[in-house]
């Protein structure tokens, strides 16, 4: 007996039956932060394994972070090393750019959920730290290989949404080191509940202020150090109930607001069948 | 897409190692500097030579030093071309015969040295670099018969000895680990005759540096090919020291405060500081 025929599938079912399979598998991990401070972007991802990491050093200037299966952003991690390597060894070190290598990204994962059974259940950021902080580049791709050019931060995986609020209550320009990672594991902690301690997170910097190579990942005591001047300017930042409330109705407004502004994580209700209607 | 180059297929398939070299062989053997294709004759005095490089290793650490000028023949191409090259964070090298081919695979290497520690997450090992460094003077080999010879001089920090290594290679390869003191290219034979009198173990960084620039000025002076220390256009040669705190090639101004205060002896004493005989 031949195998029976399920009947007709449209493409759009198909579409959204692999973005909602997609985008189950990227919810269930955690989130990552990626941020800008004073002196370049800051990476911060709750992550157990010392070895395996989710943020990594692509080139000179430009970082990765990822979130969804490990052996599916591993392959785009090393993809991305090989073609800054080679491009940057082909002409000059300059270059390699963040945008490049976001369209690469971008063109391989649309290529893959649109011709492969399954899709990658993978999110990723691609960052470049630039000359001055108007040049710092963070661009959010998803698995679909729609590419966001994101301002200030990102957040991706897990509770994103969520997380992204409570990063964005407490992000502004220009934040110094300490109180950006103190905004980035307030954000990544729920309400009320417990940080996770040094040994489950990862933490690096692209810092432009660095000779040669700006990537620095941030481990041991001098993570711990930062850490404890980050409790430390949470400690000066507690104020009074008022500002909590006023904190609160900006969160509130913003959640109001959210639908129209946030943009969607993936091609959500309809989507371009290109049929020209 | 035709039109685009074949490696970029194999960007998310590649399973190979972690040399970038290799990748470049396998998938864009264009871009590979070590190519079999034979000269029609050998061009040897034709193109810019480097010459002189020198590395000693100090308290903590290795310095290496170059001089600044290139020939081609009995012309000098270039008055204050760079010889040594920062390969990553704890290593450097310094390159003497074909300029061109030692420029390009200074850059291969320290591309081949961050692709490995970018994929792998963790540096390669002291030794693992020199190796490395080994199979791609052989790739050279080829070339090298037809008078492209790339000699170069590896010196790092090695993090797991807390000390300095030098290594030295032929046209063959290598590596020949060298204790104390090394020097390669033209002024060589000078060069190491006057570090080996004004070598003292485990002296400080500022004094090994100032041994080298002695040793490079003694090369200078016995060698047409090295340059010595330009005073009219202030050109200084490149130091570099790598110790725990890691690489750091030594600002001009800095430079240019151990030559003077080198000249200013030797102003007295041409030869140079004597060595005890006694």
């Amino acid at each position: 007996m031949s195998i029976p025929f399920g009947g007709y599938a449209s493409p759009e079912q198909i579409m959204r039956d692999r973005a909602e399979y997609a985008r189950k598998g990227i919810a269930r991990g955690r989130s990552v932060v990626v941020m800008q401070y004073a002196d370049g972007i800051l990476f911060v991802a709750p992550n157990p394994s010392k070895a395996l990491h989710k943020i990594s050093e692509i080139y000179d200037r430009i970082g990765f972070a990822a979130v969804g299966r490990y052996n599916e952003f591993e392959s785009l991690r090393l993809a991305g090393i090989r073609y800054a390597d080679i491009n940057g060894y082909t002409f000059n070190r300059t270059d390699v750019t963040g945008r490049g290598l976001a369209n690469l990204y971008a063109q391989h994962l649309g290529m893959i959920f649109t011709e492969s059974i399954k899709s990658f259940e993978v999110e990723i950021v691609v960052a470049e730290v630039g000359e001055a902080a108007e040049d710092d580049q963070i661009y959010r791709i998803t698995f679909d290989g729609s590419v966001f050019d994101e301002q200030g931060m990102a957040v991706i995986g897990g509770q994103a949404e969520a997380v992204g609020g409570r990063l964005k209550e407490r992000y502004s320009e220009g934040l110094p080191l300490p109180q950006a990672l103190d905004a980035a594991l307030a954000a990544l902690t729920e309400p009320g509940g417990e940080r996770p301690p040094v040994t489950q997170i990862e933490v690096a910097v692209l810092d432009r202020g660095r000779e040669h190579r700006k990537f620095l990942r941030l481990t041991g005591p001098r993570l711990e150090k930062l850490l404890e001047a980050a409790k430390e300017s949470q400690g000066g930042a507690r104020q009074p109930a008022a500002e909590e409330v006023q904190a609160e109705q900006a969160q509130q407004a913003q959640a109001e607001q959210a639908p129209d502004t946030a943009p969607p994580i993936a091609p959500d209700g309809d989507i371009d069948t290109g049929s020209g209607e | 897409m035709a039109s685009q180059p074949a490696w970029v297929n194999s960007l998310f398939t590649y399973t190979g190692s972690s040399s970038f070299s290799e990748f470049l062989g396998v998938h864009a053997p264009n871009l590979h500097p070590a190519r079999n294709e034979s000269l029609a004759a050998p061009v040897g005095d034709e193109i810019p030579h480097a010459t002189t490089i020198v590395a000693a290793t100090c308290a903590g650490g290795v310095v290496m030093a170059g001089d600044r000028r290139a020939t081609s023949g009995n012309i000098i191409s270039q008055r204050d071309i760079e010889k040594v090259f920062r390969t990553d964070d704890y290593s450097c090298m310094g390159i003497a015969g074909t300029a061109s081919t030692g420029l390009e695979l200074a850059r291969l290497y320290r591309v081949e040295l961050e692709h490995y520690e970018k994929t792998e997450g963790r540096s390669l090992s002291t030794e693992g670099k020199a190796h490395r460094l080994a199979t791609m003077i052989r790739g050279n080999l080829p070339m090298a018969m037809q008078g492209l010879v790339v000699v170069p001089l590896f010196a790092a920090y090695d993090p797991s000895h807390g000390t300095g290594r030098i290594f030295s290679y032929d046209v063959g390869g290598g590596p020949y680990e060298q204790r104390e003191f090394h020097s390669i290219g033209s002024g060589s034979i000078f060069a190491r005759g006057s570090l080996k009198k004004l070598y003292r173990e485990n002296s400080s960084p500022q004094d090994t540096v100032l041994a080298c620039l002695h040793a490079l000025y003694d090369a200078a002076d016995d060698d047409s090919a090295t340059g010595g220390p330009d005073v009219m256009r202030k050109i200084w040669p490149v130091v570099s020291v790598i110790t725990d705190d890691g690489f750091r090639r030594l600002p001009d101004d800095e430079v240019a405060e151990f030559v003077e205060s080198m000249l200013e002896r030797r102003m007295t004493a041409p030869e140079g500081p004597t060595a005890p005989l006694r």
